[in-house]
């Protein structure tokens, strides 16, 4: 039985692992009825990576490092290899990578068919966007090599964001950023509501920060709407750093503090404890500049905790993702006001601002705002999500397919008008339809 | 596909004409259309009830079923499940019938036991099997209080429903690590037209009461429910009367 992270809708599969692309070749040539999909860690929210009643490859198994060319800033990896471990076998060299979400728990090869995006998406743009090239296994069981411009840069794009549609990403080089240091220094800004949040955003001065994302509080109302703290950082360079640090200044320094024990009851996300969790959160991190912050601290402070969706109790919950361009900041304002009214709970509110989109025709990012909220599964929480899918259409946005867990085919097609160049290219690789998910059964991919 | 917070895409109903099977289907579909297949005897009675739901904006197809005959049941579902998933299957069909005659007549009882007993088994089997192969599903089995404790008034139908109340419970323990739901219901007196003309029973429901208790229990993903509720308790106390007690009852 397999799932996403939001641990909703469990359905059946055969799961092949194996480090050896011969034999993953051979399960998609001998690929039955119900087809194959690659799975990585399972990050996303709903069904991308689930194939009911078909075959499953778990690509945590294919997970060699290449090469790590220092000189050119790349690195040549197999697309198992989780970007944790790529992080840390990286920093050695000075060598970052240059989109990372909100875990490290994700693969290259879901980071690739997600087409991922980090606090740095205004300044770097998507994971896509450094691939300088890709191994792609397609459904006549061969490998193809791809690169953004070479001989089939459609079939490149169609991967990139394709949520593993084409085929399975079996290897990728991937362009690298250096830095001195694995520390950041960081300005918190405290802002008392939205209007001062969106200010801070656009009145330029988000051009300073290479990474920049702002949580708020999805339950405070009235003149405290919205009220957030915004987060912005610089990778730190050596002199930057305090005496202490300057020692080991590419030391790996991520802790992991426990994991939660599957222990949780449903309902324990709620209106009381996170109204409490949001006003100590909100008050300590008063307005703060120059900060030096770790790679949890910074990127990654759910991390401290592994395996933290068990807090949601057996019900589940879903992450709504979506964005909507430069413009549409009063659909924006009703939509937190909505969430914010609605005595849905929601806990991790994330906002920040997009950079320009890239050529794949089915990558979420493009320029504007996005916003996240992420609910546990209880009734009237569909009426909710609908209400919010119309706004998002009618404001010309788009979901996120590696959060989306519930929403119509129509609205997919409608959000995505280049859905049908996408298709094409993916009908003229994958005839038969051998590379199948239950998103793409739900969403009618 | 059901998704996250439990919207089924496809439905197929066996017992096409049910009234409860189609208080539940447009329950679904007032929520969101979805796709509905209607398996039963072909008859203008279908006919409306497909155009009814219809109306919700639902994709609507009809597939011939008849219960009293198992051999055909293979190539029903194989009709049904050839349009694609399905999400969630309701084995809705029975027939009441004359209970005096259920138990003096034998060509009334035998056609009772193939409607209420062996067809639902040789439909399980069926489902169960199409099931596993699509990876993902669940079914629903409308069963009866009558066969908690057969009771005089009703034996020859009660021990039908007890007989497809085992069978669908069991089913439930031999599914589970297919990940198949099964949600066992046994609703008391429902005021359906399979009723119509009887007295009306102590907690009677309307089709549209147990539709909602179905759609809720599937979102939960309860295995066993009474409808109405309390008809948990109730049987759970009648099951335990001295047979003494038990047949002095005035129902």
């Amino acid at each position: 039985m397999l799932t996403g992270w939001g641990r909703t809708a469990p359905t059946m599969a055969d799961v092949i692992s194996t480090p050896d692309v011969e034999t993953i070749a051979r399960a998609v040539r001998e690929a039955g009825p119900r087809g194959v999909i690659a799975r990585g860690l399972g990050r996303s929210y709903g069904d991308p990576a689930q194939n009911a009643g078909g075959t499953v490859i778990d690509m945590t198994a294919l997970d060699r490092i290449h090469t790590i060319d220092v000189d050119n800033a790349a690195i040549d990896v197999d697309a198992g290899v989780s970007l944790d471990t790529l992080m840390r076998r990286l920093l050695p060299h000075g060598l970052w990578l240059p989109v990372l979400p909100g875990t490290r728990q994700v693969t290259v090869g879901g980071a690739i068919g997600a087409d991922i995006h980090g606090k740095n998406h205004h300044s770097q743009g998507s994971f896509g966007s450094h691939v300088i090239s890709l191994d792609l296994l397609t459904a006549d069981g061969e490998v193809r090599t791809l690169t953004p411009d070479g001989d089939s840069p459609e079939l490149f794009w169609a991967t990139v964001g394709g949520m593993g549609m084409t085929g399975i990403v079996v290897r990728a080089t991937i362009r690298l950023k250096r830095v001195e240091t694995a520390y950041f220094v960081v300005d918190n800004i405290q802002t008392r509501n939205l209007d001062e949040l969106l200010e801070h955003f656009t009145d330029g001065s988000d051009e300073d920060y290479v990474y920049s994302v702002a949580w708020f509080d999805s339950l405070a109302r009235g003149d405290r709407m919205g009220r957030a703290l915004l987060t912005r950082g610089n990778p730190a360079t050596l002199d930057e750093l305090p005496k202490k640090l300057r020692k080991n200044p590419l030391g790996f320094d991520a802790p992991q503090l426990m994991t939660a024990p599957p222990i949780f009851p449903n309902g324990l996300v709620n209106k009381y404890t996170i109204t409490a969790f949001n006003e100590v959160w909100y008050r300590k991190a008063p307005t703060k500049y120059g900060s030096v912050q770790n790679i949890t601290q910074f990127f990654h402070p759910l991390d401290l905790v592994g395996e933290w969706n068990r807090v949601y109790g057996s019900n589940g919950f879903l992450q709504y993702q979506f964005m909507v361009p430069f413009g549409q900041e009063r659909m924006f304002r009703r939509s937190i006001d909505k969430i914010s009214a609605s005595g849905h709970v929601s806990f991790l509110n994330v906002l920040k601002t997009f950079g320009p989109g890239n050529a794949a025709p089915m990558s979420f990012p493009d320029k504007g705002w996005t916003l996240t909220v992420d609910i546990p599964v209880t009734p009237g929480l569909d009426r909710l999500c609908r209400e919010l899918d119309e706004m998002v259409l009618e404001a010309d946005g788009r979901l996120y397919l590696a959060k989306e867990s519930r929403t119509t085919p129509e609205m997919i097609e409608r959000m995505y008008p280049r859905i049908d160049e996408w298709r094409k290219t993916r009908a003229a690789v994958d005839p038969e339809g051998i590379f199948r998910s239950d998103l793409a059964r739900r969403l009618n991919l | 596909m059901i998704d996250a917070v439990g919207n089924p895409q496809s439905l197929l109903l066996l017992g096409g004409t049910s009234d409860i099977a189609l208080a539940t289907a447009e329950r679904y579909a007032r929520e969101r259309p979805l796709r509905i297949v209607l398996a039963a005897r072909p008859s203008d009675r279908l006919e409306a009830a497909a155009e009814r739901l219809r109306e919700t904006g639902s994709t609507v197809t009809t597939v011939p079923f008849d219960a009293r005959k198992p051999e055909t049941h293979a190539e029903t579902l194989d009709k049904a499940f050839g349009e694609g998933d399905i999400d969630i299957s309701i084995v809705a069909f029975g027939m009441l019938g004359d209970q005096e005659e259920l138990w003096t007549d034998v060509t009334a009882a035998q056609e009772m036991a193939e409607i209420n007993y062996v067809a639902p088994v040789t439909v399980g089997v069926l489902l169960a099997e199409h099931l596993r192969k699509q990876g993902h599903g669940h079914i629903v089995a409308l069963s009866s209080v009558a066969g908690e404790r057969v009771r005089r008034s009703n034996f020859a139908y009660g021990s039908a429903k007890a007989g497809m109340d085992g069978f669908y419970t069991g089913l439930t323990e031999a599914l589970r690590p297919s990940g198949i739901k099964v949600t066992v219901v046994r609703p008391g007196h429902v005021k359906s037209k399979m009723t119509e003309g009887l007295k009306e029973a102590p907690l009677a429901q309307t089709p549209e009461q147990v539709a909602e208790i179905v759609v809720n229990s599937v979102r939960k993903g309860k295995e066993l429910v009474w409808a109405p509720a309390q008809f948990r308790y109730v049987m759970s106390v009648l099951r335990h009367l001295p047979r003494a007690v038990f047949r002095r009852l005035p129902f």
